[in-house]
């Protein structure tokens, strides 16, 4: 593993390309303290080293470095995560179609292995990086910084990021966007929030999807929204449809509202810092 | 399946900020960890103790030895207001049977500790 970002070696593939780095001077550096340090230390006795680390600060400090880009630019930035199978690329080649002439819209694909979501999306005409995770199941804060370097984001856009199809691990890392989505269909179990309830407690939105299929399914819609309400009584719900296009109003609206908020709130930074110079420069002239 | 991987990824995110404190601390080898982990962190002990010496493998963790804290699972339930020991993260509040108990304790995954030399 590379000790200056954390990339586990030859696992994640960025566009097929490993993601490496060369053997640099802060490598070199590090070796040497670490001599220096232990010829100080005089002998082998071992001592104890209070941490008190929290196992995921890494992924949270690289979330965090992505929140603030996203800030800065006024990038509205959502986390799809669901199971395999629940449609959550068809929903979002959907979602483009529709969307695509009133924002500019970027993905970031996650999948253990091809490149064939990337392909679905790119058809679409939108710019996505498709992220390979090998072994891993969720993608990372780190992974999410690399593949917005290759994709040039601009601002006031939207970045939807598509996660690993699996309702567990990406629960736990932040990747530095606004919201978690969760996708379930109406193809799977009304239970899924109580069995996955880290992901549906994370989530600001449920997306119910492939309700055109309900009348020939015995899914209990209320029930599955008490559920999901248990875990998580602010959760939102969206009843969606890529195929018979029911529920993509709603969830247009509410990407429209987000991405506005984002773009506000850059201006008012932007504002607020110009205004802040602009005492400071008088301020300045006024000691002349 | 996912589990196990997820907790590689975790034991994992363990030998990071053991590499990161051997350079601000300058030791090069670990003897023990103290990892402390909540009740409620989701976290699969055996699974970790299993990934966390596939990692530490030829690293300056290797071979050393897992010590697990647990630290008790503890809620607020927003139905009656009290605090309680919860096992499981959606359970129930045990005193009201009402929801949601909102964790309040045991959802940590830490780095506690290192005998290093």
């Amino acid at each position: 593993m590379c000790v200056t970002c954390g990339c586990s070696e030859g696992e994640t593939r960025i566009e097929g390309e490993a993601h490496t780095h060369s053997y640099s001077q802060v490598h070199a550096h590090e070796h040497d303290s670490l001599l220096h340090g232990h010829a100080h230390a005089h002998s082998h006795a071992s001592r104890m080293v209070q941490v008190e680390q929290d196992i995921l600060a890494k992924n949270n400090q690289y979330a965090t470095a992505n929140r603030n880009y996203f800030a800065g630019h006024g990038i509205f930035v959502l986390n799809l995560v669901s199971s395999p199978g629940s449609g959550k690329t068809s929903l979002l080649t959907r979602t483009i179609e529709r969307f695509k002439d009133k924002a500019r819209i970027a993905v970031i694909e996650g999948d253990q292995q091809t490149s064939l979501d990337a392909d679905r999306i790119r058809a679409t005409g939108v710019s996505a990086i498709q992220v390979n995770t090998g072994k891993g199941c969720h993608l990372d804060a780190h992974m999410v910084g690399h593949a917005m370097e290759k994709l040039g984001l601009r601002d006031d856009s939207l970045l939807l990021i598509e996660n690993v199809g699996n309702l567990v691990c990406p629960a736990a890392f932040d990747l530095g966007e606004a919201h978690k989505v969760a996708i379930l269909s109406v193809t799977e179990g009304e239970d899924k929030p109580l069995k996955y309830p880290d992901m549906f407690a994370a989530a600001e939105v449920m997306l119910l999807n492939k309700v055109d299929l309900l009348p020939y399914l015995s899914f209990n819609v209320p029930l599955c929204i008490e559920y999901a309400r248990r875990i998580n009584p602010h959760i939102r719900v969206i009843l969606i449809s890529a195929v018979s296009d029911e529920g993509m109003g709603e969830w247009q609206e509410w990407l429209d509202e987000g991405m506005k908020q984002a773009s506000a709130k850059k201006t008012n930074e932007v504002e607020t810092l110009k205004r802040r110079v602009a005492e400071l420069e008088a301020a300045l002239a006024a000691k002349d | 399946m996912g589990s196990k991987m997820h907790e590689m990824s975790l034991a994992e995110g363990v030998l990071q900020v053991i590499e990161d404190s051997a350079r601000s601390q300058s030791f090069s080898r670990v003897k023990t960890v103290w990892l402390e982990v909540g009740e409620l962190a989701g976290v699969e002990v055996e699974a970790i103790r299993f990934c966390f010496d596939a990692v530490a493998k030829g690293t300056l963790a290797d071979g050393a030895r897992l010590e697990i804290v647990a630290t008790e699972g503890r809620g607020q339930c927003l139905s009656c207001g009290k605090t309680v020991a919860i096992r499981l993260r959606y359970d129930p509040c045990p005193l009201c049977g009402g929801y949601p108990v909102e964790p309040v304790g045991g959802l940590e995954m830490r780095v506690k500790e290192l005998e290093v030399e």
